[in-house]
Formats: C-alpha cells, structure tokens, sequence
C-alpha cells in the first residue's frame, strides 16, 4: 500500500512564530498521477511545496516523497525529484546543450548517459538548428517545454512543478501539458502549481489551499458536482471567497 | 476622446516587436488587447503612453499626437505598467497624495471615481505599500492611475500574478469605470477576461490576429468544433493526434477540442476509430469554440 | 566529483560571458596596479621651488646651480624681496623658498658658518619634511665637498622653518581631503543611486506619463542631498575646528560657499553617472571605482601630484576634487582670498556647467 503513494503527507505544519503558513495539511499522491496542488498567493502553496521538495524543514507533521522522510532525507529527495519553476529554469547565458550537459552532471548522469540524453532531448523538441544558441534566444514557451525536459533527465520518480506555465501562449501551453501527459502516462508523478484554473481540468486531483488548510481535494470533476459548478474556476471562487 | 493607432512598427535591433498594427479604440469604450508574453502588448503600450518612438506609423491618443503632443497626452491619460509600480516605502496614502499632487489635483476632488476602489484598501491606508498583498497593490496602482481624472487609462497586465478572486473583482472595477466615460484599454494574457471587454484584439508575435467584440470574434472560428472525452485523456490525444482526419486537437479541461479537415464529420466512424484504439467511456458532441480556439487557430 | 567539476565549469561560463565580470577580473587589478604604482611615490621629483638669494655670491650661486640640477626640484621663480614671500606661497606656485641671507660667502669665509632658510609649504606635512630633507642633504654635501680638500670644518646651516603647519600635524592634510572625499561620495554616489533606483524600480516610467517636467524630476531628487551635503560639511569643518584644533585662517564664508559649489558639481556629476546607468549597482560601481578611487589617489589629497608621471599629472586636473582641495586648503591654513583661488574657482564652475549640460542632453524623455 504505502509503495504505491509517491508522497505521503500526514498533519504538516510549517509556522513563522505565530503565523501558520502551512496549518496541519493531509494528502496522499500515488505513483503516475497528476496532482494539482492550488490556491490563492500567500494561502500557504509555495511554503508547502517547499517543504516537499526538501529546502524547508517543517515545524511538525510527517511527510514521505518518493519514500523519503523529508525531515532527515532531505539530500535523498533532491536526488529522487525533478522541479522547475516559471521564476527559473535554465541559465540564460548558456547554450540549450551547456545547460542541458550542466544539469545532467548535477543529477549524476554519466558522460554516456549525457551524450544520450543530450541527443534525445533536441531530437524530440526539433532544437537541432538553436542546439548551440544561448536560451536567452529562445521564446518563452520554448525554454518552459526544455526546461520541463530537463527536469526530467534524471528520470525521477516525481516532478515539482511550479507555475510552470505562466505567460506562455495557448499553444504552447497545449504542448506543455501533452508533454505532461506523457511523462505520466511514462509513471513519472506530476506535482504541479498553477494560476490557470483551465490547467487544473487536466489532473487526476487537485487540492486547493485556503489561508494554510486544504478545503478541498478530489477529482475536478467530483469538485465541480459538489460546488454545482461548471468550471474550476468558478470551484475555486467559491471556496476562496466563503 | 479615444485612441487611434495607424500601421504601428517598431523594432529592437533584430527583433520586431511590433509589425504593421492598426485599430481605433472608441471614446468610452473598454478594448482589450489579448495575446501571451511577447506578444508586443507592453511595446504597444509605451508608443501610447509615448515613453517609446515607433519606428514607423502613427498613433494618437485622446486626440493628440504620440509624436509632436506628447506631453498633452502625459497631462491627461492614467497608466498602470506591469509589476504595479508603487513607492513601495511609503504608505498607501502617501502614494494616492503624490499622484494627485503631480497631477495638480488632490485625493478629495476626485475621490468620488476612486470610492468603489479605494475604501476596500482604506483600512490599511498607514500600511507600506511594500506590505500590501498583490490583490491590495493592484487597487491601489489602479486608484494612482485614476486620481486625476484621466480622460484614457492604460493597464498594462494588471491582473497577472493576481488569484482569480481578485482578478475577478478587478474586472467588475473596470466595468464601473466605464460608466464613468473613461476609454480603457487593458492588456492581457488570460482569454477569459476577454469575454468581459467590448471588443478585443488578439495579438500574437507583434501581430494583431483579429479584432471584433468577443461574441463576434468566435465566429471567425472556421470549422465546427467537437467536444470530445474518453476513459484515458493521453490515450485520446495519441490517438487523435495519429488520425488521419484530424486537422486540429487541443486538450480543455476534461476535454479534447477536435476539428476535422472535412466538411462533413463523421461520428460514428470517430467513435468507432477511438474504440479501436482501447478508448472507452467515449463522448462526442459539438460545441461552441471559444475566444481561446479562435486565437489557437489564428495563431497558427 | 562530477558534479562539483560540471558546476565549476558552468561559473566559468558565466563570468567569461559576463562583460562586466570580465572588466573586474582583468581589467581593474591592471589599471590599479598601474594607478597605484605610479600614484604612490614616496620620492619627490620636480616640486617648484622659489629662490631668494639676498647674497648673489658665488658661494649661493653654486649652490643654486646644484639645486637647479637636482631632478627633485625645479626652479621657477627667483624673488627679490623677502614681502613676496608670503605671496609666492599663497599663490600656491612654489611648495619651498630658500633663502641665502645677506653676505653668505662672506660669512662662510669668516665666520665658518653661514645660514640658508628652508621654508616649506607644510599644508602637505609629509611632502614638507621630505622636501626639507632633500634642501638639507644637497646642502650637505656641497658642504662636504667644501671640506675635502680643506682642514677648516664649514658649515652650511639650513634653517627650516614649516610654513602654515609649523608643527606638521598630519590632520592639516587629511581634514581637507576627507571633506572633499565625503562631499563627493555623498553627493555623487547617492544622487547616482537614488536616481537608477527610480529606474529599477519601475516608477520611472509613470514619472513619465505625468505633468513632472524632467528638469523637475532631477532638480527633485537632488534637493535634499544638497541639505544633507551642507550639513555634513558643517560638521566636518566644526569638528575640525574643535576637535583637531584646525585653523580657518580665512573666511567661513568663502568656504561656505566654495563648499556649496563643490556639492553642486558633484550632484551634476551624479545626475550625469546615473544617466548612463541602467541599474543602481552599476551607478554604485562607477560612482566607486570611476570616481571614488581616482578621487582617493589623484586629487593629491594623500599622495603628491608633481611627484607623479606626466600623464598621471594631466589627468588629475579632470578631477574636481583636486581643485576643491587647493580652495578648502588655501581658505583654511593659507587664509587666501578669492583672489588666490579664483582660477580654481573658475574651473570648478565649468566643470559643473559641463556636467549639467551632458546630462540634459542625455536626460531621456522617453526610455530608450
């Protein structure tokens, strides 16, 4: 039972003195989900990813990820996970194949296994001809998609991903999102944060966050039937306002 | 007092930002301008508000010229660039004073257009802006930019980075506002917000796609659209995407928007196709496209 | 080891494709070692000396000729009586008068002795002392070559006498410069930053899109570093006074309003850096090294000008603080009055005029 859920989350809490950034949150992500994990800025998301992706101690609680303890098995968690964020993904003043040579010798990648991976990786995103450009070259959409890839280069058991999507077009935001898919549908487990509550339809659950508690988790669809709504976005005005 | 923007073309070094973009913004009207990062809309917006030369074309604003009238137009338009720019150090009446006071008026002669807006910040009215939360700094940019009475108002992405509550409150502002004869025009990357202007130009790679009223402008969708959903939504888009008759597909939400390259869809035929490929639970219905298909679709 | 290897190559990525790294790592440590080798010297060479020989004998016109001779110094101004010596110095064109007193040789021959005044300009203590040691050594050994071939013991007998810092108190030096220091790095480096920081912040641009006049904006911002640059000069000059015992041997009102013109041209030389900066740590860093630095070591507020190579001399003199530093040093230990300074005066006015001028050439109305 316990194998099958990637991360384990039981009672976390994560205070600033008095204040309850994170108050006593519960849930469970099982292995090849995609999980949305929502709400309003400052209702306590960014502090509880924190904690996951094992930068953050927290003040009390339990929580495992990929099997990991995430007060003393921190290092082991970095190794496990993929994360990218919209504030940073790649260094802009590197080539597309520097970074991508970069990241997989931070994730203990082998020369051979680089070289592979380096291949792959411009094949499938059509990069050949920018291989050797500067990502600051790059449209936005372009960097997220290779950055989401390099993300993966280490074939994690889960990605963190965080606004992953924000300002990039309809397209490619389309694009992002199949990519998504197939890593899930590879096993690989979606943690992901978004403002775009179209985004939210597309996990198998979402959580939202309000003021540090999660008020709701289950399936959009079960979400949408209980708060007799039409759109996520209309679930997520309704918890956040009441 | 609208706006008026003729073959605008601007360009940095090899870029081009802004390529050949026209249309009229009518007195009173609230125009929206929609397209993703890149797009152009902030370049746009600084060749209104003349921090910026065009290259080429011309535009004029409340009547006056960007070029040669530029300071009438900084005289009497309200702008409220990206990334809310307050003095972050000194408190949110301190902010409203100095706008007003650098625009010749005071906070009461014009308080009555602020009201809606500013009494839900007033509370915290000793507090440093810096401390404010992002819904809070956006009412108060948006009070800064209305305090002297602008005769057009520029919000450049204002509800970016925003929760959607806040969003959505911000939009009903906006609307009221427009009962007040100011002309609006908002830039945006989010096309729900769309639906809420009176018309809207979809923008993509310093190009305008198409303008019209957001009713309007799904009519320019060409083909039919279907609504469809499966068992397993990566299965559906591999199958759909492997399909012969497919001419477009994007997933929305718990579905799949599918197009197909003939005239004439058939259903049955899809269905049976989907079912071959280990897809169960199979829905097929048409559906209206939205103002977001549309821009897909033009964007292409 | 892998990792830590593919991470310390992707920083050298970074810092050789960052212009300005580049310039710190290479660039600055050359032009400083440079700079510094060149600036500081303990030696002296070619300090403008004045003669007044009341002797005109052969003995003093030997040896005026070994002085002339010396690389150290440099004669240029023979005076004849002994009133224009307080001119000469306040002038500021001689750093050291020597004086042969009537009938030199004379009393060389008959008395075995003879006296030679060595008057220093000590508003520099430690370029005085030296300058009297090296007067002290020539004399020395012309007074040794007199004696080689002779039984008789004579003596040349310089008497020094340090002009304006009879006791060479280090501080006459310092105070001067450290104003001149402060009142620049206050008013430049801060107008600079707080000018760029509009711009990084973004309100720039709706300061703008708004009634305010440009003109308006910067006079704005540097209103208040001009209160708070007086403020600090007071304090300056008040400490001196009472606390390190300084003179002000001319008028507070002349300095007063020297002072006042040297911050203005430091503002204008910080509207003119923050013109050409985009963000405040750029502003920092030209207000530190482009201004601060040649400040500190070419204005000749520690290390002496004339001592320094001719290209180095030629630069300083687009320095303003090198010319601040003669006015404030020429009011409070020379007592001099505008009449002294005016050239100085005149040039600190230009500059200012020519900074002013740039930046509202440069001031953009738009933001590009």
């Amino acid at each position: 039972m316990k194998d099958k859920n990637v991360i384990q989350v039981e009672d976390l809490s994560k205070l600033f003195g008095d204040f309850a950034a994170v108050n006593q949150i519960s849930f469970q992500v099982k292995s090849g989900e995609i999980f949305g994990f929502l709400g309003a800025n400052g209702a306590g998301k960014t502090t509880a990813m924190k904690m996951l992706i094992g930068i953050s101690s927290p003040t009390s609680g339990t929580a495992t990820v990929a099997g990991f303890d995430v007060y003393k098995e921190a290092e082991s968690i970095k190794k496990n996970i993929g994360y990218m964020s919209q504030k940073f993904a790649l260094y802009d003043d590197l080539t597309i194949k520097e970074n991508i040579t970069f990241f997989g010798g931070i994730y203990g990648l082998s020369k051979k296994q680089i070289d592979r991976k380096r291949c792959e990786l411009v094949d499938e995103l059509g990069l050949q001809e920018v291989a050797n450009s500067l990502v600051s070259s790059l449209p936005l959409g372009w960097k997220q998609k290779l950055a989401f890839s390099v993300s993966l280069l280490h074939d994690p058991k889960i990605v963190f991903l965080d606004e992953p999507t924000g300002g990039v077009d309809p397209i490619t935001r389309r694009q992002f999102w199949e990519m998504i898919y197939k890593a899930a549908h590879n096993g690989t487990t979606i943690f992901v944060t978004t403002h775009y509550m179209d985004e939210a339809e597309y996990c198998d659950r979402v959580s939202i966050m309000v003021n540090g508690k999660i008020e709701a988790l289950d399936t959009p669809k079960k979400l949408k039937a209980h708060y007799k709504t039409d759109t996520m976005n209309d679930v997520f005005l309704k918890l956040a306002r009441g | 007092m609208g706006i008026s923007v003729s073959n605008i073309t601007k360009s940095y070094g090899k870029v081009t930002a802004l390529s050949d973009i026209s249309f009229d913004v009518k007195p009173g009207e609230l125009f929206g301008l929609i397209g993703p990062d890149g797009a152009g809309k902030t370049t746009l917006f600084r060749i209104l508000t003349t921090l910026l030369i065009a290259d080429k074309g011309q535009a004029t604003v409340a009547g006056y010229d960007v070029l040669k009238e530029y300071k009438s137009i900084r005289n009497s338009v309200g702008y409220m660039p990206g990334r809310f720019s307050l003095y972050q150090d000194l408190t949110v009446e301190e902010n409203l004073n100095f706008f007003a006071t650098i625009f010749g008026t005071t906070i009461e002669e014009n308080y009555d257009l602020v009201k809606d807006i500013y009494v839900q910040i007033e509370p915290f009215k000793t507090r440093r802006a810096g401390k404010l939360s992002g819904g809070m700094k956006q009412k108060l940019a948006l009070s800064c930019a209305l305090i002297h009475k602008p005769k057009v108002l520029f919000l450049d992405e204002p509800t970016t980075g925003v929760d959607p509550v806040s969003r959505k409150e911000f939009w009903e502002m906006l609307k009221r506002l427009q009962k007040k004869d100011i002309t609006i025009l908002v830039s945006t990357p989010y096309m729900d917000e769309a639906a809420l202007c009176d018309r809207i130009a979809l923008i993509q790679d310093g190009k305008i796609l198409q303008i019209d009223t957001p009713n309007a402008i799904v009519r320019h969708f060409p083909k039919p659209l279907y609504n469809i959903s499966a068992n397993d939504m990566y299965g559906l888009i591999e199958s759909l995407t492997n399909h012969e008759h497919t001419y477009s597909i994007f997933p929305f939400g718990e579905f799949v928007h599918y197009t197909d390259k003939r005239d004439l869809m058939d259903r049955e035929g899809l269905k049976d196709y989907l079912e071959s490929q280990g897809l169960t639970d199979i829905h097929i219905e048409k559906t209206q496209p939205t103002i977001e298909d549309t821009f897909m679709e033009l964007a292409k | 080891m892998k990792r830590f290897v593919g991470f310390v190559r992707k920083e050298f990525y970074h810092i050789f494709r960052d212009k300005r790294s580049l310039f710190i790592l290479f660039g600055m440590p050359i032009a400083q070692i440079l700079l510094f080798g060149f600036a500081i010297t303990n030696e002296i060479n070619n300090v403008n000396i004045a003669i007044l020989d009341q002797a005109n004998d052969v003995t003093s016109k030997e040896i005026i000729n070994k002085i002339a001779a010396s690389k150290h110094f440099s004669i240029v101004d023979i005076i004849q009586k002994e009133s224009s010596i307080e001119s000469i110095f306040k002038k500021g064109k001689v750093k050291a008068v020597l004086q042969f007193e009537n009938n030199f040789g004379n009393n060389l021959i008959k008395e075995k002795q003879a006296n030679v005044q060595v008057l220093t300009d000590a508003t520099d203590p430690n370029m005085a002392n030296t300058i009297s040691n090296y007067i002290s050594a020539i004399l020395k050994k012309y007074q040794q070559e007199l004696n080689k071939n002779t039984t008789i013991d004579y003596q040349i007998v310089p008497q020094s006498r340090m002009v304006y810092n009879a006791e060479l108190k280090s501080v006459y030096m310092f105070v001067p410069g450290v104003m001149t220091v402060i009142l620049m790095l206050v008013s430049a480096m801060m107008t600079s930053i707080s000018i760029t920081r509009e711009k990084e912040q973004g309100t720039m641009e709706i300061l703008l899109v708004s009634p305010l006049k440009p003109f308006q904006v910067i006079i704005g911002k540097v209103f208040p570093y001009i209160f708070l640059s007086v403020i600090n000069a007071i304090v300056i000059v008040l400490l001196s006074i009472f606390v390190f015992n300084v003179p002000v041997n001319g008028s507070l009102f002349l300095l007063g309003i020297e002072s006042v013109l040297f911050i203005i041209t430091s503002l204008a030389l910080g509207i003119l850096i923050s013109t050409i900066s985009a963000t405040q740590q750029t502003a920092m860093m030209i207000s530190l090294m482009g201004l601060m630095l040649p400040t500190i070591l070419l204005s000749g507020f520690i290390f002496p000008i004339s001592s320094m190579p001719l290209p180095l001399q030629v630069i300083s003199n687009i320095i303003p603080a090198k010319w601040f530093i003669i006015i404030v040093k020429g009011i409070m230990l020379k007592g001099i009055g505008i009449g002294f300074i005016f050239k100085e005066t005149a040039i600190l006015v230009l500059m200012t005029l020519l900074f002013i001028g740039i930046s509202v050439k440069k001031y953009k109305i738009r933001l590009e």
